[in-house]
């Protein structure tokens, strides 16, 4: 098992056509995703990687049955391919855009309070390297060969200190059930939480490793989730202990504004809920290692 | 972006905030001018510096004569402020803003920013209007009024009504703070800013209501599509790195210590500058270079970094995903054999083609130092700034 994905689950390409999704669908093809199609308004019709092209989303998912989609759509216009994917009945969408405008987000978020809870897509990102689970489903950009088959869940807003902590883990023999990107903007998709709430359920998942960083509350949310909802151990990072307040650290959402968002101030919240902290980035694969150990 | 405060006056007025009368200044003469335009027989002198805390720096004088505005505005022009927001450096003060003086009666406060936890706008406002609002937040919170605004069909007249009455203010000029609150609502969703701020909102004796400082920043992200917006950056009031950085496509914020660092990726960045400070030295910069770590991009990055006369040495810190490590020590070789480098270069490269990548740099005529891991990275850069040497 996994979350998320898995090499079943039918996926369109959202920006199909374009140099990057162009690109990032023929490597997630080659990993092992089910892509069945893509979406390029007034590209209908025609055949990319072998595979058909549609206009509409909703053409597509009539068409191929889709149930998840990825975004490679320019900036301007991501916002709207996003809301495309939610009215089109997908469950799952991954938005890699980077560059999307905060309002553009707010209004998707606003839009997609339409569906009920149980009819909700479920948006991972924007900003993000997607998903990914190891010998099975790429949903994303990350290299497949530096991630291992394992049973340790990973959440991280950042894509290379992802791919950082995914190689430590490898190095040591740890392997990966799935690891999922949920971004560095300010307003994203699912949070923290959300995902530690599906590795709680997930067979396969025994711990997991939530890679944060300065910036917001959804951190502080999920290391409260942790303590109050969870049995599996969690092992969590901050990054940002060198940041100034007040600056934007590459991340629009890694910024200092208002009080627990620093690096130190989190670390204090996660460990008050019983996340053992990873203490330097050098120590992913380690104090995993040992919370796997000291775990039945 | 940040922008100037006589810009957001401009702004802000033409949706319908109601602002003293005033004029900008380029020297002297045209100061003491925009005095004798304006009339009366007081105005205020204001530094147009991208920052806050102006007045308890001297950005700010009321003057009662155009001999006083002209002498002020000498004085000020070309001068640099410091505040205790800018740094030591402090903001080149080259635009003043000249203002008739307001006889205020009632001061308020009001804010508008992105929340993240409701990821909707919310509007702050307090009675306490002059002081700065962390203060507020900290000495008395309860006094703080939070509106979080729905979306969809935006900041609502009663929501406003009731923090005018919550205000206590007359019932005469409840409506007019009212649309106020409602003028600023709209310039920050229309605008796609990420603050609206007004400290303070005024009532006068004569029973007006003036905005007499405005604040307004807006989202990056969203500047391609507010021309208005974009074309009042102000680049006199940017770090000169971080303005060169920006023309060239890269992510970059300078910092006070002597280990240059050019990475990929902003989280990776963030931890690589907390290793090198757990090892006991201090990042010079924050710099992400991006997914696709192309060499032109890393010689890019070298230029930049080095043009900081504070590095002492310089770490690489790549991991390769999409891209791969050959091309980025090519990058590296390249950058290298071109540019007169007389620092430590440490280079730590991982990911896909890995090998490939070190044995580039190994079989290359340049000198550096290289290292297999974060850690090893971090503590080879800060043993090399230390001991001064090229290796």
């Amino acid at each position: 098992m996994s979350i998320v994905i898995d090499n079943q689950t039918p996926v369109l390409v959202q920006g199909f056509t374009g140099r990057i999704g162009s690109f990032h669908s023929k490597e997630m093809m080659e990993y092992g995703t089910h892509v069945v199609g893509g979406v390029t308004p007034g590209r209908g019709g025609t055949v990319h990687h072998g595979l058909p092209v549609f206009d509409t989303v909703k053409a597509a998912v009539a068409a191929t049955g889709a149930e998840a989609s990825i975004v490679f759509v320019p900036p301007p216009f991501a916002a709207d391919a996003i809301m495309e994917a939610a009215d089109g009945g997908l469950s799952t969408c991954v938005c890699i855009t980077d560059g999307i405008p905060a309002q553009d987000m707010m209004r998707v978020k606003r839009y997609m309070r339409r569906y009920k809870a149980e009819n909700r897509m479920q948006l991972i990102g924007p900003n993000c390297a997607g998903v990914i689970s190891p010998g099975k489903a790429l949903l994303g950009i990350m290299p497949g060969h530096i991630y291992k088959q394992g049973e340790v869940g990973i959440i991280g807003r950042s894509g290379t200190l992802g791919y950082e902590a995914a190689s430590q883990l490898k190095a040591l023999g740890i392997g990966v059930s799935t690891s999922v990107g949920i971004g560095g903007d300010p307003i994203n998709g699912s949070s923290f939480k959300d995902h530690l709430a599906t590795f709680e359920q997930d067979l396969q998942t025994r711990i997991v490793l939530m890679i944060g960083e300065i910036g917001g509350p959804q951190e502080a949310a999920a290391a409260e989730f942790a303590r109050d909802h969870m049995k599996k151990p969690v092992v969590g990072y901050i990054a940002g202990l060198t940041a100034p307040k007040g600056r934007t650290m590459g991340h629009a959402g890694a910024i200092v504004s208002a009080v627990g968002e620093s690096a130190k101030e989190k670390v204090d919240i996660l460990r008050e809920c019983g996340v053992t902290v990873v203490e330097r980035p050098s120590e992913f694969g380690s104090t995993v290692g040992q919370a796997l150990s000291a775990s039945p | 972006m940040d922008i100037h405060e006589y810009q957001a006056k401009k702004l802000l007025a033409d949706f319908g905030v109601p602002i003293p009368l005033g004029g900008l200044a380029y020297s002297p003469e045209q100061a003491q001018y925009r005095a004798s335009e304006i009339g009366g027989n007081r105005w205020v002198v204001k530094a147009q510096v991208h920052t806050g805390g102006r007045g308890k720096a001297g950005g700010i004088r009321v003057c009662s004569s155009e001999q006083e505005v002209w002498t002020a505005a000498d004085e000020m022009l070309g001068s640099r402020l410091v505040t205790s927001q800018t740094g030591p450096r402090g903001r080149g003060v080259y635009r003043l803003y000249i203002e008739s003086v307001a006889e205020i009666d009632r001061e308020i406060y009001l804010g508008f920013v992105l929340d993240r936890e409701t990821e909707r706008v919310m509007m702050m406002v307090s009675a306490a209007g002059g002081m700065e609002i962390e203060q507020v937040a900290e000495n008395d919170p309860d006094s703080l009024i939070r509106i979080v605004i729905e979306p969809a069909v935006g900041l609502q007249s009663f929501q406003s009504r009731e923090v005018a009455f919550a205000l206590g203010l007359d019932a005469s000029i409840v409506t007019e703070v009212a649309n106020t609150l409602k003028a600023c609502y709209r310039s920050f969703r229309d605008l796609d800013a990420t603050m609206v701020e007004i400290n303070p909102l005024v009532v006068t004796v004569d029973g007006r209501v003036l905005a007499l400082d405005a604040k307004m920043a807006f989202d990056d992200n969203a500047l391609f599509k507010r021309d208005q917006i974009s074309e009042l950056r102000d680049k006199s009031q940017e770090d000169p790195r971080e303005m060169k950085a920006k023309d060239r496509g890269l992510s970059y914020v300078g910092l006070d210590g002597d280990i240059g660092c050019i990475i990929n990726g902003a989280g990776l960045a963030m931890a690589t500058m907390d290793m090198i400070k757990i090892a006991g030295g201090e990042p010079a910069n924050f710099l992400d270079i991006g997914g696709g770590a192309s060499p032109e991009r890393v010689a890019k990055a070298f230029n930049l970094v080095l043009s900081d006369e504070n590095v002492k040495g310089v770490l690489v810190n790549i991991f390769a995903g999409i891209n791969r490590c050959d091309w980025v020590a090519q990058g590296v070789v390249k950058a290298m054999q071109d540019l007169d480098i007389e620092v430590p270069v440490v280079v730590r490269l991982s990911g896909t083609n890995v090998e490939e990548g070190r044995r580039i740099l190994e079989e290359s005529s340049v000198s550096l130092i290289t290292a297999d891991t974060l850690a090893e990275a971090a503590e080879k850069s800060v043993v090399a700034v230390m001991e001064g040497a090229r290796i």
